[in-house]
């Protein structure tokens, strides 16, 4: 695998920064990859556009910036308008398609949209929408495991929300693996 | 000695470089620290005010910089291994104690995350312009020790490494990251314990009467006694003898001054590390550190595409500086490359320490983002020509 720039963009609140954490982590502890993170750091507040940036490579990763996203992820309308430009023209997007209505893309590029919005409401905690876009994301791209990105994810919540997470994780897995197989 | 187990988080973590210097200092047996948060250092002082109480140590949070660094050197005497934690405007309020650290040789650590400055400059983003503060910022002659590190895991084992230099030394170490490395997360590695090699304090063997506290040994540096245990034991920012005892004369002053350099300077190559990679040869040399030896990298990928004979020397010890190593180097090439983001600090050193011999090119960015590899590309491509 060469060296893969993804990043992920959403509001102040979202679960942003976690999402990267957990995608960079399966990589890097639990599918013997390298990874770096990093982040938007300012002084941001919640609610603005914010993102995450996550290089995987097989090899040490030097330069730790995302130039040009092969890889992106947006949760917000807003996050999207900011950063899709950067996105590689025969990128992949990745969008809650209940928050996002993309325009303007490249001809191109790939895009997987999933109501994770609804189905957070569903699980019963919008909060867990950004775990429902890693499983998803995990299935979509397959750059990084399934079971690496499970373990990431409890290992990163909190203790007593494990299982929702987990569930939220499944959902969106399971959404990506079918949408995936009927675009094959 | 091997590490305490009990500080020691061993296994394979998703962390940042901020979170990694604090399990290093974990690691290395510290635990009394004393700090003024401040961005973009926060989260070393976060992590351990929430890790520290559980393995018996100590935070305290004061009112300022000042309170801080003199706590920590309060610790120290006090038979902890201790360290205190800033980035410019608090490293600024601390020079004066780093001198005292120096003057009273005491086993101390500073870690400084950098940011664009002068003043308040720039909180949340990335600079390396205190390289020279670090060296000179307290008045008088001494030496201490900085170390770079350009990830993660080196902030755990740089860390680790500040408290055994400052053991096996006595002098202050500041470990110098920038703010893209202190918030950057990626795997650390911790060894288990019994891995982990921990430099004891230098204690005397000598009974009290016969111990002169600051009498050095070979190496230059004197060992330590514990206060309450029967020693006499004055410690003084002022000029003073091998008793403890002020001595305001020329040749106390000779003699403990030219020691205290000395002490850094005749071991240097003990103390010296440094990171080469395909300098034989080369025509062109980039030398760089933290976060821009990363950078570094990727214009030295685009060189060699190019078809240039280029090869980088990373700075991991930037005090005491590795003169002898570069100035070999500037026997063999063209140039050296020196990116860094500020207006000229280290590639200054490298310039004076190459007295003519190849080209310094440096390559300055005033901070608040890092170099566009293009920008090294270029100072390369400009000496390949």
């Amino acid at each position: 695998m060469a060296l893969n720039e993804i990043k992920i963009g959403g509001l102040g609140g979202q679960g942003v920064i976690l999402a990267g954490i957990i995608i960079g982590k399966a990589a890097a502890l639990y599918d013997d990859k390298h990874s770096t993170l990093t982040q938007a750091f300012g002084p941001e507040a919640r609610g603005s556009a914010c993102s995450a940036q996550v290089v995987i490579d097989d090899q040490a990763i030097a330069y730790p910036y995302v130039t040009r996203p092969s890889y992106m992820v947006t949760m917000s309308q807003d996050a999207f308008a900011k950063f899709s430009p950067e996105l590689r023209e025969d990128g992949v997007l990745i969008i809650d398609e209940d928050l996002v209505k993309p325009t303007g893309l490249p001809p191109g590029v790939k895009v997987f949209g999933i109501p994770a919005t609804r189905y957070a409401e569903e699980i019963g905690r919008k909060q867990v929408l950004n775990i429902i876009m890693v499983g998803f994301f995990t299935a979509v791209t397959g750059l990084v495991s399934e079971q690496g990105t499970r373990k990431a994810v409890a290992e990163s919540v909190p203790g007593n929300t494990v299982e929702l997470n987990l569930r939220a994780f499944e959902r969106g897995f399971a959404y990506g693996k079918e949408l995936r197989a009927q675009r094959s | 000695m091997k590490a305490d187990p009990k500080g020691v988080l061993t296994g394979s973590h998703y962390l940042d470089g901020d979170h990694a210097c604090s399990e290093g200092a974990l690691a290395a047996g510290c635990r009394f620290a004393a700090g003024y948060p401040i961005t973009p250092s926060t989260e070393v002082v976060e992590r351990i005010a929430a890790r520290f109480p559980l393995v018996g140590g100590t935070f305290i949070q004061l009112e300022d910089e000042l309170a801080a660094s003199i706590a920590v050197i309060g610790g120290v005497w006090g038979g902890a291994k201790a360290l205190t934690v800033t980035s410019g405007p608090g490293f600024s309020l601390m020079m004066e104690h780093i001198g005292f650290a120096a003057m009273t040789e005491t086993p101390v650590v500073y870690i400084d995350v950098q940011r664009g400055g002068p003043s308040t400059g720039l909180p949340t983003l990335a600079a390396q312009a205190d390289m020279m503060q670090a060296r000179w910022g307290s008045h008088g002659d001494y030496r201490l020790i900085a170390l770079c590190p350009n990830s993660p895991q080196e902030c755990f084992d740089l860390t680790l490494e500040a408290f055994n230099l400052a053991e096996q030394y006595r002098v202050p170490v500041v470990v110098m990251l920038d703010e893209v490395v202190g918030h950057m997360t990626e795997k650390v590695v911790i060894p288990p314990a019994e891995q982990l090699e921990v430099t004891p304090r230098r204690w005397t063997d000598k009974p009290p009467g016969e111990f002169l506290p600051f009498a050095p040994r070979e190496d230059l540096v004197p060992d330590l006694c514990m206060f309450g245990e029967g020693y006499r034991f004055h410690v003084t920012g002022l000029t003073h003898d091998e008793r403890g005892y002020p001595a305001m004369n020329a040749p106390t002053q000779e003699r403990l001054v030219r020691r205290l350099v000395d002490k850094i300077e005749k071991n240097a190559d003990k103390i010296l590390r440094w990171e080469e990679k395909d300098t034989e040869g080369a025509e062109v040399v980039i030398v760089s550190y933290g976060i821009t030896s990363r950078v570094a990298q990727r214009a030295v990928e685009m060189a060699r595409e190019k078809g240039v004979k280029v090869g980088s020397f990373r700075l991991i010890t930037a005090w005491p500086f590795p003169h002898k190593r570069i100035a070999e180097l500037s026997r063999s090439v063209k140039s050296l490359v020196v990116p860094e983001l500020n207006l000229g600090q280290m590639s200054l050193e490298v310039e004076r320490t190459v007295a003519g011999r190849c080209r310094t090119i440096p390559v300055l960015h005033a901070g608040g983002a890092v170099h566009r590899p293009e920008a090294i590309l270029e100072a390369i491509m400009e000496v390949a020509r």
